[in-house]
């Protein structure tokens, strides 16, 4: 079976991400309830007449995704996979009042081409002119690990060697903001921002002198505990032949509601003596957030640093080799993967 | 005629999000597709819908189309001359 080194990445979040030589040292501190992603210069990476009928994900995705791929040196891939929660969800909200205000009458093609959730991964191949393996996955907050665990099951199957994989969320305007006045009326909500984001990755069978790291293992579990999840994790963990001890840094999706007890279990009973991280305070709360929490990690293996804005305690050790990611919401769709330093 | 003209390329901006033209950078001549604003076949569709909702005007031959979309002046005729609303 081929490994699966990550050797591009990308990221466009609320935080100043897309600067590849900046790594969360000076966060942004969000205290809206909604956060836009700092947006590049479209401009610079797609051509105006093309891009102009191109939703907010689909620039994030085509700008991300260029980035991931001249981050590994790499021209085009032989596969494309994407995870999205809601897709490109401003033209969606777009198509359907359309529908609503005119009567079922009028429907214009350009909001309906992008309201469909394949659109990111279909615009990407066409600016690449990449022929390939084209999927995107819609599964909540799994798509993104959906997508990259069918990355890496075509390496493993020797059917591509350098596969994009990546994951993008739009805010929207409307849809969101109706999820924030529900969650509003929660007893124990969630208490980061909703946001947006995208995040790409180039993941290559060979090794390559910048790559980031490896891609150990994924697992998706739908349904769990707080307490199922201890024994699912050490099950995953013995799967990938490694102890707890093994585990070197645990990156943590918290993000303040009530089901935050799976990873306060974690964290107390699991992993007290090592560093815990958490991220979604600093890119809000997505289907696709933990593509940010993904990043982090890819950087914490290639940098062997830990930025102070995502500490969950003050435990440091001198070398980070394994760094374990779980990320669920809701109590449901729980993954976790695992990265190791090459 | 004039308004209508005006209207047509604000709204063909709008619609098209022609983001970098403005209602002066359209010329009553200039070619709608092709080498003038450089339209395409979903922007067709786009202009095709617009005639629709806003003159009650429905193109369904594609022969015509291609004349009525020459350009801005051949445009705000047929709608002068067709429109129902």
């Amino acid at each position: 079976m081929k490994a699966c080194f990550i050797n591009g990445v990308a990221s466009i979040s609320a935080q100043a991400t897309f600067n590849q030589s900046c790594f969360l040292e000076d966060v942004i501190v969000h205290n809206s309830k909604t956060i836009n992603a700092i947006h590049p210069n479209y401009k610079d990476f797609i051509n105006p007449i093309t891009g102009r009928r191109m939703a907010t994900g689909v620039k994030m995705g085509i700008a991300a995704s260029k980035l991931a791929l001249d981050s590994a040196q790499l021209a085009c891939p032989d596969a494309i996979i994407t995870g999205t929660g809601m897709g490109c969800i401003e033209d969606s909200e777009k198509f359907l009042n359309s529908i609503i205000e005119n009567d079922e009458q009028y429907l214009t093609p350009t909001s309906f081409i992008n309201s469909t959730h394949n659109t990111v991964a279909a615009q990407i191949a066409l600016t690449l002119d990449c022929k390939g393996y084209n999927v995107s996955y819609v599964h909540g907050s799994v798509s993104f690990e959906s997508a990259l665990y069918d990355a890496q099951l075509l390496l493993h199957e020797n059917e591509a060697s350098n596969v994009l994989v990546g994951a993008v969320d739009e805010l929207g305007n409307q849809f969101i903001q109706d999820i924030v006045i529900s969650e509003e009326n929660q007893s124990q909500a969630i208490l980061t921002p909703f946001g947006e984001g995208a995040h790409f990755f180039t993941i290559s069978s060979s090794r390559q002198d910048g790559s980031y790291c490896e891609l150990k293992a994924i697992q998706i579990i739908n349904i769990a505990t707080p307490d199922s999840i201890q024994e699912n994790l050490k099950e995953f963990l013995n799967q990938n032949r490694l102890l707890l001890s093994d585990v070197d840094v645990i990156v943590l999706g918290c993000n303040g509601d009530e089901f935050d007890c799976y990873y306060h279990n974690l964290q107390r009973l699991l992993f007290d003596t090592i560093p815990q991280i958490h991220y979604k305070h600093l890119c809000g709360e997505f289907f696709t957030a933990s593509a940010f929490g993904f990043w982090v990690a890819t950087n914490i293996l290639k940098k062997q640093y830990i930025p102070n804005s995502v500490k969950l305690n003050n435990v440091e050790k001198s070398r980070y080799k394994n760094v374990l990611l779980y990320n669920q919401f809701k109590g449901r769709q729980h993954s976790f993967t695992l990265l190791t330093s090459c | 005629m004039d308004a209508l003209k005006q209207e047509l390329k604000k709204n063909i901006i709008e619609q098209l999000n022609l983001e970098d033209f403005t209602v002066e950078d359209i010329l009553d001549d200039d070619p709608l597709f092709g080498d003038g604003l450089g339209l395409d076949s979903i922007d067709a569709l786009e202009l095709i819908v617009l005639l629709d909702k806003d003159y009650g005007i429905k193109l369904t031959d594609p022969i015509e189309g291609k004349i009525v979309f020459k350009s801005i002046e051949v445009l705000a005729n047929y709608i002068t001359e067709n429109r129902t609303k």
